[in-house]
């Protein structure tokens, strides 16, 4: 141990200790600069929430005209009057299945994750890698695969087909959730349990389960509002071959479905029934926005029961 | 007891690891059918198909050269706008606001991510083409020497415009993910800068961008995956035209906006293949984007913090 | 002479032993303490004030965490801070160069003043605060760089280009830490042991030269070489310095400190509060206040 080396006689000293204690030396040029990244940073946040304002506002403003009870409720007549009744009913059918399907096995797989594979475990890192990949996949290559995989042997578009191509977009994001959610549980509730003895599958179904379930809804629930704006998948799995006018809720035939409205809209430019699509876009935002919502509150609250136990 | 415990269990592992199966399952399945579908318009055109710059459908003549670069641009310019964007965001909700403010901000930025596809289509086809149409003069009398900024063209339908409309896609992204990491710098990392007399912003310089480089890195990396990607929102915006132009304002095409308007109405076979094999080259290039993620990022909080930004 | 404490009986948690137990002066690594310390209560009165602390207390929200403090910082010596957990003494010390600025619901009242100047002053810079009053944390928190660009990185913030090599081997010298070093200074700082890395944050605060050197529990969670090391440092260093400790560790407090401050609990609101302030002989030899002798003697933890 080298012992200090003493200390010569002091040079002039950098600076006057009791000189007033204001920026001196370089200290008011760094803090000009850091007084530029704070605007410049506030400035960013500012435009940020001003890109969400100009897009809500757009759809606000140009939907909600169109909005009344009616509008929910009845069926279109064409393209440009009536309402989006069966295009509601559609999505929610479309929706329901694929959360029907992605949820189970996205749950399972975070199980797979948290209580088989150990997290070095080749498994666990093939799966992950896996669930990555899947996520990487552009939407519309997923309506592609599906298009080929269902469609074709099916001889028609379908809401099944449409249902399972979000399910392909939702399932990564349900098994990331539910793995971390479960990797949250404490670890002594299962010592507890292993040390009365009790099974397994009963740990997992009657301890582990419940405390993440706050969680794990929260998961759901954001998902779910994902999906329910996809359209790439849908498209291509049930774009056309519907008939609007008719609530025909046979997940086996066409159904109809909100994105693809308004994206049909779009696409043929009839002037007169932008007013719908908007309208059409108004209920889709509300329902994600106020889902989303919904989905951080819960969260909130689960985290904290989870961690107070 | 014990015996119903040691089935219950098995059942679960069966379940589980099923589970996991389909996952697995799902993913092969998706470059089965996409190698098998193309099979036809790799057979035909080989390797030059990404090279060939004309989409003729009618005579055959097909090739993903102008769809790649109009991918490629179009991405490019919404990572270079909502690169620093979202850093600056990211740095404004880490360092600068108070908890209250970051609550109520964060989460407003985190909700451009909630928005459909289809919204931001028909937003930007409504909204913004007309406003960049009517810009797009100015822009070029300011800006025309740079052959980026060509003269504009008779309508706001532009690469430009979907470069934009990228932006709003991907900010999100970038912004919610650095802010995580960079409310992972330790508190005695930060304390150790600022007794040394620094500035709040020498702190973020000195130490807290060089302990979050890589896992910001991997959030621009997905970011440009994910604007890669896009099918819905672009194909009303870029215009849909088969062409390389260097100048922004002129309407181009993307693979995916490509594949999602002619999917349906292809007239051969040899079309279809052709769009399937723009399928897989989305699927490698989506495929790469994500294995150059994970390569990048060391820490698993990236992966994860993505998750949540773009389950929102 | 005797010191109460001991080195070698040493209970886990480096609480002082119950009982008085004499210190065998063979035990101590030369020089001797007597030596080290400035001696002489008129000597260390005579030296200018550089910390004037008047009736400072210390809030978070509703609650106050330091009473009414008064005392004197003087120039060039060694005051150490010693005092049971909780009683203030981080709170204390980070308050003089507002690191406690941080925690959203910091109060402050009362002055502190630096060479007259009250640091909470309407008009005063924490950069600048912070530029003079130099600061090294109980864990050490070098930065994920390599040993050089730790100890230059703030110079070179300052504007002190010119010359950085030299003033990044004075600055690890003064640290006695360039030997071990010096082969390797490109070579990442978080690869250094415990110890090496707490004297690399202390290279690192006196790279630019500060006036006041305040170190808060330093050796805390170092091993006993390396903490006889930093204690070393301190009798080096204040020629230069004026250095504030805080310290948990009684026995250190009497080895290294000129001026100590015996912190504790008030009875009555179990506040923080300065209960006695002196030479470190007298305070630990003849404590005026129970509280302090009873501290100093071991009869409670």
């Amino acid at each position: 141990m080298t012992p200090g080396a003493e200390l010569t006689s002091p040079e002039a000293p950098l600076f006057d200790p009791t000189a007033p204690l204001t920026a001196t030396g370089n200290l008011r040029r760094r803090d000009g600069v850091d007084r530029a990244v704070r605007v410049g940073a506030t400035l960013a946040a500012a435009i940020g929430v001003a890109m969400l304002a100009l897009v809500v506002f757009s759809v606000v403003s140009k939907g909600a005209s169109v909005i009344s009870l009616g509008f929910f409720i009845h069926n279109p007549v064409g393209l440009v009057s009536g309402g989006i009744g069966s295009y509601l009913l559609g999505t929610i059918e479309i929706v329901a299945i694929a959360a029907l399907v992605a949820a189970p096995i996205g749950i399972l797989t975070g199980l797979y994750l948290t209580e088989f594979a150990g997290s070095r475990s080749r498994t666990g890192q093939t799966l992950k890698l896996a669930l990555d990949l899947l996520q990487g996949v552009p939407t519309i290559v997923v309506g592609l695969v599906i298009y080929g995989l269902i469609v074709i042997p099916l001889h028609q578009p379908s809401g099944f087909a449409a249902g399972i191509a979000v399910a392909i977009v939702m399932l990564p994001l349900m098994a990331r959730s539910s793995q971390e959610v479960l990797l949250l549980v404490p670890g002594t509730l299962r010592e507890a349990a292993d040390a009365l003895g009790v099974s397994r599958w009963r740990t997992v179904l009657t301890v582990i389960l419940p405390a993440a379930s706050g969680g794990i809804l929260t998961g759901a629930i954001l998902a779910i509002a994902r999906g329910a704006g996809e359209t790439a998948p849908v498209l291509l799995a049930d774009g056309s071959g519907f008939n609007p006018a008719v609530t025909d809720l046979n997940p086996f035939h066409a159904i109809p479905s909100i994105p693809i409205y308004i994206l049909t809209i779009a696409d043929e430019a009839i002037p007169n029934a932008f007013a719908h699509a908007w309208g059409a876009a108004f209920v889709l935002l509300v329902i994600i926005l106020v889902a989303n919502v919904v989905a951080r509150a819960l969260f909130v609250r689960s985290r904290g029961k989870m961690l107070a136990s | 007891m014990r015996g119903g415990g040691e089935t219950g269990d098995l059942v679960l592992y069966g379940l589980c690891a099923l589970a996991g199966l389909v996952v697995l399952a799902t993913l092969v399945e998706v470059v089965y059918q996409l190698i098998g579908n193309s099979n036809l318009a790799i057979g035909h055109f080989g390797l030059g198909f990404l090279g060939h710059q004309e989409w003729n459908p009618h005579f055959g003549r097909l090739g993903a050269a102008t769809l790649i670069y109009g991918t490629v641009v179009s991405s490019l310019m919404a990572l270079v706008i909502a690169g620093p964007l979202g850093l600056s965001i990211a740095i404004y909700l880490a360092m600068l606001a108070s908890p209250r403010v970051r609550s109520v901000v964060g989460p407003l930025v985190e909700m451009l991510a909630a928005v459909p596809s289809i919204i931001y289509g028909l937003w930007g086809l409504v909204v913004l083409v007309p406003f960049i149409h009517s810009i797009e003069p100015g822009l070029h009398n300011v800006l025309g020497w740079i052959p980026l900024f060509g003269p504009p063209q008779t309508t706001g339908f532009s690469i430009f415009t979907g470069g934009l409309v990228l932006t709003f896609m991907i900010l999100p992204i970038i912004s919610a993910l650095s802010r995580d990491l960079f409310l992972t710098v330790p508190r005695e990392l930060r304390e150790g800068a600022m007794a040394l007399g620094a500035t709040q912003w020498e702190v973020i310089r000195g130490v807290v961008l060089p302990s979050t480089i890589s896992g910001v890195s991997a959030a621009m990396v997905l970011a440009l995956g994910r604007a890669l990607g896009e099918a819905i929102a672009l194909s009303f915006i870029v215009g849909d035209v088969s062409q390389i132009n260097v100048s922004l304002f002129a309407p181009g095409a993307t693979l995916a906006e490509r594949m999602a308007n002619e999917f349906l109405g292809t007239s051969s076979n040899l079309e279809l293949a052709a769009l399937w094999y723009c399928g897989l080259i989305l699927l490698v290039i989506g495929l790469i984007t994500s294995l150059l993620a994970r390569l990048i990022a060391r820490r698993f909080d990236v992966e994860r913090a993505y998750a949540r930004a773009v389950a929102v | 002479m005797t010191v109460w404490g001991s080195t070698e009986e040493r209970a886990p948690d480096d609480q002082p032993v119950p009982g008085r137990v004499r210190l065998r002066t063979d035990a101590i690594p030369a020089p001797t303490i007597a030596s080290r310390r400035t001696q002489g209560a008129r000597i260390n009165d005579a030296r200018p004030v550089v910390f004037d602390i008047r009736d400072m207390s210390v809030y978070y929200g509703s609650n106050r965490a330091l009473m009414g403090t008064s005392l004197k910082i003087r120039r060039n010596l060694v005051t150490a801070v010693i005092g049971p957990s909780g009683c203030g003494k981080s709170t204390f010390i980070r308050s003089l160069n507002r690191m406690n600025d941080a925690i959203p619901s910091f109060r402050l009242t009362g002055e502190v003043l630096y060479h007259g100047h009250d640091v909470y002053g309407p008009t005063v810079n924490r950069a600048e605060v912070r530029r003079r009053i130099g600061m090294v944390f109980q864990k050490p928190n070098p930065f994920p760089k390599s040993i050089y660009d730790n100890v230059a990185w703030a110079p070179r913030n300052l504007g002190l280009r010119s010359g950085l090599d030299e003033r990044v081997e004075r600055a690890l010298k003064h640290a006695a830490l360039w030997d071990e070093v010096k082969n390797r200074l490109r070579s990442n700082a978080l690869g250094l042991s415990g110890g090496q890395q707490q004297r690399l944050c202390i290279a690192r605060a006196v790279a630019v030269e500060p006036d006041v050197l305040l170190l808060d529990e330093p050796a805390s969670a170092l091993d006993p070489v390396s903490t006889a090391a930093i204690e070393d440092l301190m009798h080096t260093l204040k020629s230069r310095y004026t250095i504030v400790i805080v310290t948990h560790n009684m026995q250190q407090a009497a080895r290294v400190a000129d001026q100590t401050a015996f912190f504790s609990l008030d009875r009555v609101e179990g506040v923080g509060t300065l209960i006695e302030y002196g030479d470190t002989e007298t305070i630990f030899r003849s404590p005026q206040d129970s509280r302090t002798r009873d501290y100093v003697t071991g009869q409670f933890g």
